[in-house]
């Protein structure tokens, strides 16, 4: 049995030794945003963040995440009680849209989780910071610029 | 993944006795990103893992005598990010930030990085070319063992059943030093090296010839090595067209690396000749520079 805290809510779940984060987050807690793709660390579509810190949840034991928090792409929006009517998306999220930093989508759960923790980390990145920081996140449509160009309009949304 | 006992000791000691319950059974687990990946590979089945991820102690990087020591838990995002080592080993946070992606440097560790023993990996290449040593402990010992010793084989520390890597030590290069890391990659940022060179140079008084060198290779053997005889041609000399090419030959006649998709060996033979005049050439300028600085 392991406690763990996935967007603000805790949860005890019990898993067996060789069950990976992502498969604990998608099965178990059934938050089937985060994805897998490559199933060993290279990809970025599991993508989350462990106590703040982006990791690849593919090659993480859910026994890791016992007493920790994690942050997936469905708790980037304002939280659900904190909300009148519509979620309020993240500026991150709300950014893929306006700019079209996404094509097919499979890649982006990574992409805004790993582009959250940017801008958590550099709320002002330059191009560069954004292309060494973003480079783990592989986007099989191939649309690079767009998503630099997402992640700079929605750091700039942050400092207005 | 096969099914295993899952232990989470909080303390070196405890870890240490579950080890030795279990011997050659259990698998140390840190970061998880080499031995997760191999066991969903099934190429590792281990009986019990034991994490050593919430032991208390071995997070620090610290300053002590002479030398910078890395505790085995420290990330290598945290090697990279280091203002100490940023200061003191800047070549080798330089190393740590060439690894991978940001996502997997959160979560590999120094330790696991060593204990892992795959040929391929950077940082070990750039510690050896320090000159750093590996802290091993056991129940009830201790022992510290130079890293040119520690690789056996491909995938295959000196660690006996019921060791844990614990630290590993740098000494800190003398005055008139300088130190590169070089690693050519031909497909993504992100890749293993196809060639990688660390050189660390160290300057007569008059800044002109060469006092020591230490050459290291890796991504060209089944274990990181040293290219002693290259080295062997380096005290007294002056950085020079001629010597860089010799050093690159000797260099070339160490490596003995694998045809796989980064690379014939033929091909990584011919590139470590030249990865290791670059290494050099850029190692003799920081010692160069170094000598500047203290003028």
């Amino acid at each position: 049995m392991i406690r763990l805290t996935v967007n603000g809510h805790s949860h005890d779940v019990e898993v067996p030794t060789y069950r990976t984060l992502l498969d604990c987050l998608r099965y178990d807690l059934d938050l089937t945003g985060s994805k897998e793709g490559c199933g060993v660390g290279v990809c970025g579509a599991c993508t989350v963040l462990l106590d703040g810190k982006m990791i690849s949840s593919c090659i993480a034991l859910a026994v890791f995440a016992d007493g920790r928090e994690v942050t997936t792409v469905e708790g980037l929006a304002v939280a659900p009680e904190a909300r009148l009517c519509d979620e309020r998306l993240h500026p991150v999220q709300q950014a893929f849209i306006d700019v079209g930093g996404f094509q097919c989508g499979i890649c982006t759960p990574g992409q805004v989780v790993a582009a959250k923790a940017l801008l958590d980390a550099i709320p002002r990145p330059s191009d560069a910071e954004i292309r060494e920081w973003m480079l783990g996140n592989l986007c099989r449509c191939t649309g690079y610029y767009k998503i630099v160009e997402s992640i700079s309009a929605a750091a700039r949304q942050g400092r207005a | 993944m096969n099914a295993f006992d899952y232990r989470a000791p909080r303390a070196v000691d405890e870890a240490l006795a579950i080890l030795q319950e279990y011997g050659d059974d259990a698998r140390v687990i840190a970061g998880g990103t080499a031995l997760v990946t191999m066991m969903r590979q099934r190429l590792v089945r281990p009986g019990c893992l034991v994490s050593v991820r919430d032991v208390q102690g071995l997070g620090r990087i610290e300053a002590t005598n002479g030398s910078v020591r890395l505790g085995a838990l420290v990330t290598h995002r945290e090697a990279e990010v280091s203002p100490l080592l940023m200061d003191r080993l800047p070549v080798l946070s330089e190393t740590f930030r060439r690894v991978g992606t940001i996502r997997i440097r959160h979560m590999a560790t120094v330790g696991g990085a060593l204990a892992h023993a795959d040929p391929n990996q950077d940082p070990p290449v750039t510690l050896m070319a320090l000159d750093a040593s590996v802290e091993i402990r056991r129940a009830g010992g201790r022992r510290e063992l130079p890293l040119t010793e520690f690789f056996r084989d491909y995938y295959e520390p000196a660690l006996e059943s019921g060791e844990l890597v614990t630290a590993v030590t740098v000494p800190l290069p003398p005055a008139r030093s300088g130190a590169s890391f070089v690693k050519f990659l031909p497909r993504t940022a992100d890749d293993y090296a196809t060639v990688a060179v660390a050189v660390t140079v160290t300057l007569e008084s008059d800044g002109e010839r060469c006092r020591e060198a230490r050459i290291a290779l890796g991504s060209v053997a089944t274990t990181p090595l040293r290219g002693r005889a290259a080295e062997a041609l380096l005290p007294g000399a002056r950085l020079g067209e001629s010597l860089v090419r010799a050093v690159g030959e000797a260099a070339k006649r160490a490596a003995d690396p694998l045809d796989d998709h980064r690379g014939s060996a033929a091909y990584k033979r011919e590139m470590t000749a030249v990865m290791v005049g670059r290494a050099l050439t850029q190692a003799w300028a920081d010692a160069q520079r170094a000598v500047r600085e203290t003028q």
